[in-house]
This record gives C-alpha cells, sequence and structure tokens, in this order.
C-alpha cells in the first residue's frame, strides 16, 4: 500500500534520513521502533508530506507520491496524528473534530464520521463544547486520534500517543487503538513503549541514526537480542 | 452637557473611523503573523481608485465598493502570493518587514508619480452634510462609517467562527503544522487572509474618500493610530481592535476639547504606554488567541 524507497529527507541543510526503505501493506500494523532522536518522527513527517524528501521515492497505492504537498496526501487517504497532540487549543473540542474533515470528500460524511468516531470516544462526546485547550493530556490524545479518523483515512499513522500520559491512561489509549486495528485499519505507529507496541503489531522496522538497521516481524524483533537490550532493557 | 456629548459622539465617530482602518491590520497580523506596513498605502490606493471611480463613471462614491473591495482583495493576494510568501522561508522575520516597508515606499511614490502632489476631492456626494441627531451634530458620512465598521467586525466574526473556511483560517493561527495535518492549505489561507484584511481596507477606502482629501501621504496620517489601535486591542483580535479604536477615538476627542488640540497625541500615546506598561498583550487577549504556540 505505502512503499518508501531509499528516502533521504531532513531539515534544511541537514539530511536526518539516509536511504530509508520500508513497506505497509493494507490491513497490517507496523510499528517503528528507535532511540530519542534516531528520526522516527521526521519519517513520519515526509510521508505526511510535510517535509520532502531529497532522494528516494514514495508511492501509495500505486501512484508516486514523492513531491505532493500534505493536504494532497490528506486527499490519497493518509493521515498523521502527530506527537504532542497539536490540537487547536482555542478551538473547542467539535470545532477541531470537524477541522479533520476539512478535504472536500472528508466534508460530505462529516456527519456520518462524527457519529462514528464519538461512538468510539464517548468522553469526548461529553466534551464537544469545551476548548480543546482546557482538557487533560488524556482527554486531549482521544480528540487528536478522532480527529485523525475523522477524515476516515486509508492509513493511520501515530507518532508517540501516549508519550506524557499518566500508566493507567496509557492502557486507555492502547485499548483505542488496538480497537482501531480490530476494524481492520491499516497502522504505522510509533511508541516510546516497544514492547507493548510489538506486542500489537505484525511487523516492525529499527531505525537507528536515521538509518534502518532491521526489519523483521514482531515476534522476531521481540526475541532479537539487540532490540531486547537496546529497546526492551531486557 | 450638550459639548459632552458632542465630544462623545465625535470621539465615537473617530474612533470608529480607526476601527474601519485596523481590522483588515490585526486579521492580517494575527493570521499571516506579517505587519503590513504598506496597510496605510493600501488605503491611499482604495481612495485614489474612489476618487477615480467616482469622478469617471459619475458614481456615488459608495457605490465604487464593488470594484475597490475587489481590486483591494486582489492586491492583497499579489502581495502574499509574489512578495511574503517568497520570503516565509527566510530563517530571517525581519525580511518580511522590509518587504512591506519597501511596498509602501513604492507605491506612495507610484501615486506620485500617477496623480501628482495634488490633493485628489472625491465628491462629498451628501456625505458631508451636518446631520442634527438631538443635541449633538455629525456627518452623514460618518454615520456611515460607524454602521460599516460595526458590519464589517459583526460579518468577519461571523465568517471566522462560523464556516469551515474561517475556521481554517483560525486553526492556520493556532497550529499551523496541524492545520497542515489536517489538509488545509497553509499558502493559500494565507492568500485568502491577506486578501480579507486589504479587502475591509478597500471599504474604509470608499467611506474615508468622500470625507478627507486623498493624497499620497494619506496612508502615513491614518496608519500610525492604527497600529496603536491594533496593539492596544491585543495583536490579531478583530474585537479587541474595535474596542482599542473606540478608546483612542474618545481619548483623542476629549483631550483634544478638554486639554488642547496640541495635546492630543500626548494623550493618546501617553495612555498607550501606560495600558502597555500595565498590560503588555494588549487589552484584550485575542479571541483567535494567536500568542498561543501549541505544546
Ligand atoms: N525542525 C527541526 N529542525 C532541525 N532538526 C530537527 C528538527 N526536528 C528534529 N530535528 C532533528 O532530527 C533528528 C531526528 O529527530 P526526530 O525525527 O524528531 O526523532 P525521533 O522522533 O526519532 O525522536 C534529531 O537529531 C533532531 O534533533
Ligand atoms: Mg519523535
Amino acid at each position: 500500500m505505502l512503499r518508501l524507497e531509499n528516502i533521504h529527507a531532513g531539515y534544511g541543510p541537514t539530511t536526518i534520513l539516509h536511504d530509508i526503505s520500508l513497506a505497509v501493506e493494507a490491513g497490517e500494523v507496523v510499528t517503528i521502533v528507535g532511540a530519542n532522536g534516531a528520526g522516527k518522527t521526521t519519517t513520519l513527517r515526509t510521508i505526511a508530506g510535510l517535509i520532502r524528501p531529497t532522494a528516494g521515492k514514495i508511492t501509495f497505492e500505486g501512484e508516486d507520491v514523492t513531491r505532493l504537498s500534505s493536504h494532497e496526501m490528506v486527499d490519497r487517504g493518509i493521515t498523521l496524528i502527530p506527537e504532542g497532540r497539536q490540537l487547536f487549543p482555542d478551538m473547542t473540542v467539535q470545532e477541531n473534530l470537524l477541522m479533520g474533515a476539512y478535504r472536500k470528500a472528508a466534508r460530505q460524511h462529516k456527519d456520518a464520521a462524527l457519529e462514528e468516531v464519538l461512538s468510539l470516544f464517548p468522553r469526548v462526546r461529553e466534551r464537544l463544547a469545551q476548548k480543546a485547550g482546557s482538557l487533560s493530556g488524556g482527554e486531549q490524545q482521544m480528540v487528536a486520534i478522532a480527529r485523525g479518523m475523522m477524515a476516515r483515512p486509508k492509513l493511520l499513522m501515530f507518532d508517540e500517543p501516549s508519550l506524557g500520559l499518566a500508566p493507567i491512561i496509557v492502557t486507555q489509549v492502547f485499548d483505542v487503538i488496538e480497537t482501531i486495528v480490530k476494524t481492520g485499519a491499516t497502522v504505522l505507529i510509533v511508541e516510546q513503549n516497544v514492547f507493548h507496541t510489538l506486542k500489537a503489531a505484525d511487523r516492525g522496522y529499527v531505525l537507528e541514526n536515521g538509518e534502518i538497521v532491521l526489519a523483521d516481524t514482531s515476534d522476531a524483533l521481540l526475541h532479537n537480542d539487540h532490540v531486547r537490550q537496546a529497546y526492551l532493557g531486557i | 452637557m450638550n459639548t459632552f456629548l458632542q465630544v462623545l459622539t465625535n470621539g465615537i465617530m473617530l474612533g470608529s473611523l480607526f476601527a474601519i482602518v485596523a481590522v483588515g491590520l490585526t486579521l492580517i497580523f494575527g493570521i499571516v503573523k506579517v505587519v503590513n506596513f504598506a496597510h496605510g498605502e493600501f488605503l491611499m490606493v482604495g481612495m485614489y481608485l474612489t476618487y477615480v471611480l467616482t469622478t469617471w463613471m459619475g458614481i456615488h462614491p459608495f457605490a465604487t465598493v464593488i470594484l475597490v473591495a475587489p481590486a483591494l482583495f486582489l492586491l492583497g493576494a499579489v502581495t502574499q502570493r509574489f512578495l511574503i510568501q517568497p520570503l516565509m522561508s527566510a530563517d530571517d522575520d525581519h525580511i518580511q518587514i522590509f518587504a512591506t516597508v519597501g511596498l509602501s515606499t513604492a507605491l506612495i511614490n507610484l501615486a506620485l508619480l500617477v496623480f501628482g502632489a495634488d490633493i485628489a476631492s472625491t465628491p462629498a456626494s451628501g456625505l458631508r452634510t451636518p446631520l442634527q441627531l438631538g443635541p449633538v451634530r455629525l456627518l452623514s458620512g460618518q454615520v456611515a462609517i460607524l454602521v460599516a465598521s460595526i458590519a464589517v467586525v459583526v460579518v468577519l466574526q461571523f465568517f471566522l467562527s462560523r464556516t469551515q473556511t474561517g475556521r481554517a483560517i483560525r486553526a492556520v493561527a493556532q497550529n499551523r503544522a496541524a492545520a497542515q495535518l489536517m489538509g488545509i492549505n497553509v499558502n493559500w489561507i494565507y492568500i485568502l487572509t491577506f486578501g480579507i484584511g486589504a479587502a475591509c481596507v478597500g471599504v474604509a477606502s470608499v467611506l474615508i474618500a468622500p470625507l478627507y482629501p486623498t493624497s499620497s501621504g494619506i496612508g502615513t496620517y491614518f496608519v500610525l493610530t492604527a497600529f496603536v489601535v491594533v496593539v492596544l486591542g491585543g495583536l490579531g483580535s478583530i474585537g479587541g481592535a474595535f474596542a482599542g479604536a473606540m478608546i483612542i477615538g474618545l481619548i483623542d476627542s476629549f483631550a483634544g476639547f478638554y486639554i488642547g488640540s496640541d495635546l492630543r497625541e500626548v494623550a493618546v500615546f501617553g495612555v498607550f504606554l501606560l495600558i502597555l506598561i500595565l498590560k503588555p498583550s494588549g487589552l484584550f487577549s485575542s479571541r483567535l488567541n494567536l500568542s498561543h504556540v501549541s505544546p
């Protein structure tokens, strides 16, 4: 479904990603594992069209999307739920959700999409009229996920959804993601909670200093000595 | 008492004049985050357009709005697309300031070239006729400015809070990266917003032209106060700009009458500095809340 071939990308003159190749097939849950600063966020931002690769090729459903901008990627059905939630703080929760269905295609089914996500997030429904900035961290993360789903994306990307949340909230966030996965969604996820994420994922890539050093099934990675030492602390 | 009411009325009229000039400025600043130093010259261009259309076509100055507002929209949109946007990726934000200052100088010289140094008087078309409303006298053109400034503020607030495009504009101001992730074309929103801000000043032009003589320097005259109003109201706050304009108009009017007309500006800037010292973010925390950077 999604394929990155020999991607180089970065910020201005600094190249962060070196020769990244990865793929996500329809219906798969794929994770990218790596230390802080390895380039995970940069990878997701590149796929989302926020960063233009300096070399390499990205294809989505067979189409070359390497040079498309972010709004065109949203049209293709790729949504990134960004690190740090990134809500619109002075807009209500409902307005935030509606922004998730901003593109023309999504706008037509925004009412139905709103009902869908609210049935998945009953807590969000109670907060619809509140300013997003006034919610707790966990609630904000739920809204961020709900907002990402408003466009009914074909590929949903999560960047550190549990970052900065209390353990009990982390469990709730994972429950929600697992529910989404069970609906057959295609997911690319980056998470600091490597063990938990590998358990939920089909396959994983290990990213170190902007390069992919390992790619395997989740089971194999969970038993890989390097992964166990570096990321699972076993 | 009657004198007091007259001075009060003058202050409100002056305030609405400042408000209608300042609204577009605060919108552009709040969303695009560019201080448009050519804003006064946009007003000048609009006033010359009003003058030309009124004298050539013999139509009422207010009727020219159907051409002047779109023309100014275009001027603003083109400024954003071809002057500001190419500079937006520059590391140094100051370059945009130099660009708008340069544009302002260029427009002044263009006006001098086309219209010379003489003033251009748009026909008053009855707008300078005094009206007697109870104890106070005012011009019908001033009433029009008051009504129009309120209308512009209400329409803009409605547009920003109730329409999908308006929400997208606020989203871009509150979190640019997240707005991009929603599929909002941020460059397009900037062009649209700059255009709307300039169109607002186009509306101001057709209202002001029948009351004030147009010259190449007219923009400088109005825009300095407009900057004070925008800062006072809280950068990017449309309601704040309106309230700030009223405050400045009232101070100007009362100080001019009760203290002395030479001291009007001293009073205006004195109060301005005092408020800034007490509340540096301006009187009204912005409705768009543009200073807010997401975590
Ligand atoms: N906006 C930016 N400008 C310049 N360098 C950046 C920027 N964002 C991240 N980086 C750098 O890119 C590298 C990878 O960062 P990132 O992709 O955020 O890593 P991760 O998400 O794996 O923690 C880091 O060295 C970081 O300092
Ligand atoms: Mg990251």
